[in-house]
């Protein structure tokens, strides 16, 4: 079996949550294999996040170069090339800089690529059986992908039970002076970060949180009205802020906020990955929505069919009559 | 400025139903509502936007079936200028390697300043530009959510990280951006945008036009393959409140308060 690298993503000096998922994902490829990692950045912060995976990868292969001080995906994939043993299996999350690196360096190695899996059910003479997701999360697939001329993988953060147990006892080995030339035409220049907009979202503990399923701009004073009822915060899922209909700053997901509330009602949201993403704290989840297929009700404590339209203006007379 | 779009056709999730066919082998695809991905609606108003700016020709490209061309002259009534369709039996069950391999093929057969595919389509896969890039060795950035022209050989564009924060980057021309939603505010269609260019011809090719041989697309060309679809169990499930919209009301308030929902 080829040599499975997991690629370890940092931020500060702290290895994200995924280092470990990747490394319960590697050993659901092969049990019995010594699974390494690759961290590649520069200076001290580097340092650390390599000693620290050491407790749980057999190798550490550090790459250490004034020019990945930002991760630039284009920059750290010819690094990759240069440095990785060809046939090798590369995990890494998918997150905004996995979907950045992971498509291109597969065909950089001229390996398999399958991405935003979310379980791996063993390895059948070079085929990888996977588990991805389409349609948003409507229906799974079963996929195999050939590795027999290695393979990339992106994994879906939060899917795989990170593997605590630190039981490695692996060493950093420095691979810095095998990076090669790292010219690229893509220059990282600075992170703008996201406005903050006139409400917290974070801080509420009741969140009424309204998806594509509000139909019109016309209707969010129906979820208004109810959050008012019930002493709650307007939210939302992605769509509504792409339609700006809503502040960036209300929408909950990954790419937008992280909130902890007490309940969370989401009213005409199908429940992506990318949203429920954003929601921690194990609240207690309502979900409205005339589909009685759709994702969210799988993660929802109690969950109603019915058109929010028409419910959600019930729901307020009714709160409002106590 | 030359410009090239990749779009796919797909099921719209938020009109449908998605469901697991008998055998598994597909979803149900009677009944289904088309549209075109989302994320390349936003990419080809992208591409309009930068054309108004800078002149140049937008061309709208994707790999399909016969059924695949009401989208391309929906993306042409919102402006694009041309639309190529690419269609063999011969790219049927293709990867995500195999469908970026027939996209460079007729990027090639052009010469391009910037090619613009969706960051992700129906499978949410995110894969065939960052590949479509690294086949052609031009530069690469996904989810764009900015795009600024500097000058004939460099823009600069934001990238959505996560929490909303915006990365900065310079990109030299050409390259390939999947574009992410929210980038623009694409422009309506209307029946008689679409009526317009009911009558405009699209080239289609196939193959053997492009060059390429059966065994790199298509299910011959595949390291990834598909084997069954079914119906995900992620967690324990909801309790689903049934009964009248009395009844299901009075409970759910009994909830609220219960959890502290109500104030
Ligand atoms: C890199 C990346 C980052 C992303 N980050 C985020 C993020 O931070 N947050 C986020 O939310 N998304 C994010 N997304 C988008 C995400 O993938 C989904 O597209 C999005 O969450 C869908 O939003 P939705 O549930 O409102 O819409 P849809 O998926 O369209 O769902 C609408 C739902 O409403 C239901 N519905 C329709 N009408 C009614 C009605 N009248 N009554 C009741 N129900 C109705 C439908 O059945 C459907 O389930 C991201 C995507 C990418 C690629
Ligand atoms: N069949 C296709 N024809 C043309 N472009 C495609 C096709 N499939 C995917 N793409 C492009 O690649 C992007 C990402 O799709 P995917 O990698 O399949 O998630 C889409 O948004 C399109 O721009």
């Amino acid at each position: 079996m080829a040599q499975i690298f997991a690629y370890i993503t940092y931020k500060g000096s702290v290895a994200d949550d995924s280092a470990l998922e990747l490394l319960a994902a590697a050993k659901k490829i092969d049990a019995a294999a010594k699974i390494n990692a690759v961290v590649a950045g520069s200076g001290a912060d580097l340092n650390a996040v390599c000693t620290a995976m050491a407790a749980s990868y057999n190798e550490v292969w550090k790459i250490d170069n004034a020019a990945m001080a930002y991760p630039n995906a284009e920059v750290i994939r010819k690094a990759l090339v240069n440095i990785l043993p060809a046939g090798s299996i590369v995990l890494m999350p998918h997150d905004t800089f996995g979907m950045d690196l992971g498509p291109g360096l597969s065909i950089k190695m001229n390996a398999g690529f399958a991405s935003d899996v979310v379980g791996i059910e063993g390895v059948d003479a070079n085929a990888l059986k996977l588990v991805r997701q389409e349609f948003g999360g409507q229906v799974s697939t079963h996929v195999t992908c050939d590795i027999s001329g290695g393979a990339v993988i992106t994994l879906r953060p939060g899917s795989f039970q990170a593997d605590e147990s630190k039981s490695a006892g692996g060493q950093v080995v420095d691979k810095s002076a095998n990076a090669g030339d790292l010219t690229v035409g893509r220059k990282f220049l600075e992170v703008v970060a996201a406005e903050v907009g006139d409400v917290d979202i974070t801080k509420a503990e009741v969140l009424v949180s309204i998806g594509r399923g509000i139909e019109d701009v016309e209707n969010i004073g129906v979820a208004q009205e109810l959050a008012e009822a019930m002493g709650a915060v307007v939210s939302c899922s992605r769509p509504i802020v792409d339609a700006k209909w809503m502040e960036k700053s209300r929408q909950v997901g990954t790419s937008g906020q992280t909130v902890k509330p007490k309940v969370y009602m989401a009213m005409g949201i199908s429940g992506s990955f990318q949203h429920l993403g954003g929601i921690k704290g194990n609240p207690f989840i309502v979900a409205v929505n005339k589909n009685p297929k759709a994702p969210i009700f799988q993660v929802a404590d109690v969950g109603v069919v019915a058109n929010i339209l028409e419910f959600m203006p019930e729901l307020t007379e009714k709160i409002k009559e106590m | 400025m030359e410009i090239l779009v990749c779009v796919k056709r797909v099921p719209d999730t938020s009109e449908n139903e998605i469901s697991v066919a008998g055998d598994g082998k597909d979803i149900q695809r009677d009944d289904l509502v088309y549209s075109v991905n989302e994320w390349d609606n936003y990419a080809v108003e992208e591409a309009i936007q930068i054309v108004d700016r800078a002149g140049g020709n937008v061309t709208v490209v994707t790999v399909g079936g016969d059924d695949s061309e009401e989208i391309l002259r929906r993306e042409m009534a919102m402006g694009a200028n041309n639309g190529i369709l690419l269609k063999d039996d011969a790219f049927e069950g293709s990867d995500g390697k195999g469908i970026a391999t027939i996209l460079k093929a007729v990027a090639q057969k052009s010469k391009y300043d910037l090619i613009l595919t969706g960051a992700q389509a129906d499978a949410g896969a995110a894969q065939v530009g960052g590949m479509l890039a690294a086949m052609m060795d031009l530069p690469y950035a996904s989810l764009v959510n900015k795009i600024e022209i500097i000058d004939d050989k460099k823009l600069k564009i934001g990238r959505e990280i996560e929490g909303g924060n915006q990365e900065m980057n310079e990109i030299n021309l050409p390259c390939v951006l999947s574009i992410q939603t929210g980038i623009n505010e694409p422009r309506y269609v209307g029946i008689r945008g679409i009526r317009k260019v009911a009558s405009v011809e699209i080239p289609t090719y196939g193959a053997g036009d492009l060059g390429l041989a059966a065994s790199a697309v298509g299910v011959a060309g595949a390291k990834v393959k598909k084997i069954d679809y079914f119906v995900p169990v992620l967690g324990d499930g909801a309790e689903m409140l049934e009964g009248s919209n009395e009844e299901i009301i009075a409970k759910l308030i009994e909830l609220l308060k219960a959890k502290g929902g109500l104030k």
